[in-house]
């Protein structure tokens, strides 16, 4: 697999003109030249943070202060532990899964006639597989890689978070999770899918009476916490003082650089008079975290598809979202191939997010080089994509809970006057 | 979003487009031809205006009166070219020298990919000469440039003549707050690509040249003069840059205003506007006039030496003076009076051009359509592909959903094999996908790769060993991909042509959105041509009508039958051998303008509309 990924690469590295486009769109926060600027301070004595452009944690600083002769090296390593780490989780996940319907079947607790919505466990066989090539060969994933994105690295950290909470570990979930909110903040989220799925293999049940439910929660809360102050310590003690804090996280929460990449921020706020950004930054930072709860009540049952819309929510509505981040996400769409036959939009969804990925190095180029377009002709495309992945989101959660009605309430639903019945969101 | 989750309005805007696809696709396209000839009617193209305030009205007054020493300039330059058989370097900088100016010469090679037979070059070795006149008023940050293309025999001379008498005009004024630069390129397009990139200490062709000397800061605007009399009867102005890019609507419009101050002629596509707008013989004109430039847009090839400084963010257009038989002359004095107030307008400028316009259509110098107004005629011919594919979606979908419904009661496992049995799968379009963009490939590197080889084994010159291997590798392409999905067994269904088309349709809607935003001209002619055929063609009914329509979109076709209708609207009709001829040229010229200036059309066509249209003719084939 490295060797396709380095045949990719060199590839891609004949599109030179490509390459800076994507290094250009996702510069912020994510590109390794950045942390060679960083290196330089360091290595002259100054607070890295002290210049404007660099913004990666300590951690990241001193882990290419060793590895940064072979950065395509690393790039390429932890892209393919990704895909391991994904490739395990969900084999594990799919027997979990098999488990639970072959237990829900013996129950009686589905519908006669859904015979045809169970699932097999030769259809699932190659699953895994098809997770982790999918996550392997997405060009997204080839583009970060190529251009160098730290965002691969906090990809790794996501994919080993989940592969040790679906593997059942709450201390080593605590610690990846407290490394992935670390890295971008954002993670902080993944914490109640996280909490879910732990408890639900602890057959522990979501109550908020019952007591096992509490002493596990702050269990796990404490774990996190706790590794989230040692690693932030570890930063402190590396660099001998906190400028880390303000200039990574005060980065990432009240959005500065409005460098163009494939988000919402920049061009709201470069557009915005000064005084309403603060109220407008809440409100866009806001979109991150709200949706977590409504999603906790609705899906406490299935922790891991809540786990991939939370993942998903992040990538789209985060301060700098690169296309790392979209790939991670994409890389679990396999997963929920049994949804296919409810997907509604699947197709005119495909296309747009095609269209818009060829669409953004065109109309970059006719902005940026041949200066004849402006950025809104290349915001109107963002706007597109993002809408584009909103939908796909939101479509497959819908397919989700129309499956897990039929399941129920049996395939072929039937009016109390004997017509056959529809089941219509409103 | 209400439309898209209610299932019942869904169901029915699913039959509507099932149902009715035809004729919406016919509508559609009916309606995106229609769209895009109504452009050319004066409601619909508003006047041009400057939206540049530094450029407002013409309130300079011009003084230029040295038509006289232009033209003796332009006899001096005349004799002195004969004499030294090409550009005379040192005449040209001692008279620049004199004038006051900072005189830089640069030489410059390239080698070409293979012979340019129509302008017989092949080893290129040129001198630009270029002057620069230091603004007395500001720091050298911003420049102008007047260019001239010094070519062979008595062309351009004037043209010379003029520069130098404007330089030794402007040299004495005190108002010049940019640097201007008097540039006299050699070999045309290929002096100025040089120039252009010593400038800019850049290198994206093999050109080579000797570093730049002298700079003068950045460009904020270029004209390009051509001029071979001594009087003129009117102007004609070419705007189409590189790969169609144009420059800002304000330098145009700037041009035309100081054009009708001095009560000069103007023209462009070498059409003078007519005074009437609402008579029939009139919107023809007009119309003449878009679709010259629409042919020439789409050529993707620079109109004038102004097309290569558009790639460098510079506002640039080519001036041409003609003498034809026409009755009021103009002299040099006129003439250079309009280039000065030009300049002096641009002088004023606070930033570069970037209020007005960047794509536009002209169906007269008065009157231009912006992107809003003629990108909705590319948008019904694109929502062809698109009512297309879905149609083929839906019915594909169909047919996925009904074998397992029906045979659902049986046997879980039976019902797989079938269900498996009657979908080919993916895999059987991997072939012709794979071929079909080897074919594209080997179109793109073989010709040129292969000269040698060719020339060795046949009794070709090299140009025409290229041109003719193109030729052949896109001929030979329709014989071979057509049964290449053979190559797996067991796909001989509707739904393995069904997959096929729908991925074609898909993938050539999508090349031609992203070329029509490039260059619009490009993609409109393609997809006008194109799209109703490949939204039409299928492996049942009328086999060969639909082997020879499709034959007839392809983008040689094309390309011959544009060449035509060029040649019939400029009123120089040719007949078919002559057409196919200049047809031949055009294909060495495209592949030159690719490997010399980096013009997309080429390899555009090569590796992807080429592969999308054999993808069709597979489709066609399908057995």
């Amino acid at each position: 697999m490295v060797e396709v990924r380095k045949k990719t690469l060199n590839f891609s590295c004949l599109l030179c003109n490509f390459v800076s486009f994507i290094q250009m769109v996702i510069r912020c926060e994510t590109l390794t030249s950045v942390v060679v600027e960083g290196l330089a301070l360091l290595d002259l004595g100054v607070s890295p943070y002290s210049g404007a452009i660099f913004h990666e944690t300590p951690l990241i600083i001193y882990l290419f202060h060793f590895l940064i002769e072979y950065a395509e090296l690393v790039f390429m390593i932890t892209d393919v532990l990704t895909a391991i780490a994904l490739y395990l989780a969900i084999q594990d996940f799919n027997k979990v899964v098999f488990k639970k319907q072959k237990l829900l079947i013996e129950l009686d607790k589905y519908a006669p006639d859904v015979a045809e919505l169970i699932r097999t466990p030769m259809e699932m066989h190659y699953i895994p597989l098809k997770v982790a090539l999918f996550y392997l060969l997405n060009p997204y994933t080839v583009m970060s890689c190529v251009a160098k994105s730290t965002c691969t690295i906090n990809n790794t950290v996501i994919a080993f978070f989940i592969l040790a909470t679906i593997k059942g570990s709450a201390f080593l979930s605590a610690v990846f999770l407290a490394l992935a909110t670390y890295q971008s903040l954002y993670p902080l989220t993944l914490f109640a899918p996280a909490l879910l799925y732990l408890l639900q293999r602890q057959f522990i049940p979501v109550k908020l009476k019952s007591k096992s439910f509490w002493l596990y929660t702050m269990q796990y809360a404490a774990l996190y916490l706790c590794s989230l102050v040692v690693i932030i310590c570890l930063s402190f003690f590396l660099l001998n003082s906190w400028d880390f804090i303000p200039s990574v996280y005060g980065f990432i929460l009240s959005v500065p650089d409005l460098t163009p990449n494939i988000g919402l921020f920049w061009y709201f706020f470069a557009e915005m008079f000064e005084h309403f950004s603060l109220f407008f930054v809440c409100v866009f930072q806001i979109n991150v975290f709200f949706y977590t709860i409504p999603l906790a009540v609705k899906l406490k049952e299935h922790p891991v598809f809540f786990m991939f819309i939370q993942i998903a929510i992040i990538s789209i509505f985060k301060s700098y979202p690169t296309v790392g981040d979209i790939a991670l996400y994409m890389a679990f769409l396999p997963v929920w191939s049994h949804l296919y036959r409810f997907l509604r939009n699947i197709f005119i969804l495909s296309c747009v997010l095609i269209v818009c990925s060829l669409l953004f190095p065109v109309l970059w180029h006719l902005w940026i080089y041949a200066g004849s377009a402006n950025s809104n002709f290349y915001y109107a495309i963002t706007l597109t994509f993002n809408i584009g992945q909103i939908l796909l989101i939101s479509d497959y959660f819908y397919a989700f809970l129309r499956r897990e009605y039929y399941l129920t309430h049996g395939l072929y639903l039937t009016r109390q006057d004997g017509t056959e019945a529809m089941l219509v969101l409103k | 979003m209400g439309l898209l989750s209610d299932p019942y309005r869904r169901r029915a805007l699913s039959r509507l487009v099932l149902r009715l696809n035809t004729p919406l696709c016919l509508l559609s396209y009916a309606a995106g031809l229609g769209w895009f000839l109504a452009l050319a009617f004066p409601p619909v193209a508003p006047r041009t205006y400057m939206s540049e305030n530094a450029m407002g009205s013409t309130m300079v007054e011009e003084q230029f009166a040295y038509g006289e020493r232009a033209l003796s300039y332009a006899r001096e330059f005349a004799g002195h070219k004969k004499k030294a058989g090409g550009l005379p370097v040192a005449w040209l900088e001692k008279t620049m020298w004199n004038l006051g100016l900072e005189v830089y010469k640069q030489p410059f090679s390239r080698t070409l990919p293979f012979p340019d037979e129509t302008r017989e070059r092949y080893m290129v070795k040129g001198t630009n000469v270029y002057g620069i006149l230091r603004a007395p008023r500001a720091a050298s940050t911003e420049s102008l440039v007047l260019s001239v293309p010094c070519s062979e025999g008595q062309h351009n001379n004037q043209a010379v003549g003029l520069m130098l008498a404007l330089a030794s005009y402007f040299r004495g004024q005190i108002y010049w707050a940019k640097d201007i630069i008097f540039l006299v390129n050699e070999h045309d397009l290929l002096g100025m690509e040089a120039w252009l990139e010593a400038y800019h200490d850049v290198n994206i062709t093999e050109m080579q040249s000797s570093g730049m000397l002298g700079r003068a800061g950045a460009i904020q605007a270029a004209v390009s003069l051509e001029l071979s009399s001594d009087v003129v009867t009117s102007f004609d102005v070419a705007v189409e840059g590189l790969n169609g890019q144009l420059p800002n609507l304000d330098l145009v419009n700037l041009f035309h205003a100081f054009c009708q101050k001095n009560g000069l002629l103007c023209t462009i596509q070498g059409k003078l506007q007519r005074s009437d707008w609402d008579t029939l013989p009139a919107y023809a004109h007009s119309l003449q006039t878009l679709l010259l430039m629409v042919l020439k847009q789409g050529s993707g090839r620079p109109q004038g030496d102004h097309g290569l400084f558009l790639r460098y963010h510079i506002e640039a257009i080519t001036v041409r003076g003609i003498n034809s038989f026409r009755q009021y002359k103009y002299d040099m004095s006129t003439v250079g009076k309009t280039l000065e107030g030009m300049f002096r307008k641009l002088n004023n400028l606070l930033e570069r051009l970037h209020q007005s316009y960047f794509f536009y259509l002209l169906p007269s110098l008065s009157r231009f359509v912006s992107i809003g107004v003629y990108m909705p005629a590319f948008g019904f011919l694109i929502l062809i592909l698109v009512l297309k594919a879905l149609d083929l979606w839906m019915k594909l979908s169909k047919c996925d959903a009904s074998p397992v419904e029906r045979l659902w009661d049986g046997d879980q496992a039976a019902a797989h094999g079938a269900a498996e049995e009657s979908r080919p799968g993916l895999l059987t379009l991997v072939p012709p996908l794979l071929i079909c963009h080897a074919t594209g490939l080997t179109l793109y590197f073989l010709p040129v790769l292969g000269q040698h080889v060719a020339t060795q084994h046949f009794p070709v010159s090299e140009s025409e060993a290229v041109v003719l291997t193109v030729i052949a590798i896109y001929v030979a392409g329709l014989a071979l991909p057509h049964n290449t999905h053979r190559v797996l067994t067991g796909s001989g269904s509707d739904r393995g042509w069904m997959t096929l088309k729908l991925l074609a349709l898909l993938y050539l809607a999508m090349q031609l959105g992203c070329v029509a935003l490039v260059n619009f001209s490009l993609g409109f002619l393609l997809a006008a041509t194109m799209v109703p055929v490949a939204a039409a063609v299928q492996p049942t009914g009328p086999k060969y009508l639909y082997a020879v329509l499709l034959v007839l979109v392809t983008p040689a076709v094309t390309l011959l039958l544009g060449i035509f209708l060029y040649q019939e609207l400029i009123e120089y009709p040719v007949s078919v051998l002559e057409c196919w001829q200049l047809f031949l040229q055009a294909v060495a010229e495209g592949l030159l303008d690719h490997y010399l200036y980096g013009s997309i059309v080429f390899p555009f066509v090569a590796i992807f509309v080429y592969p999308c249209w054999l993808l069709l003719w597979n489709v066609l084939f399908w057995k």
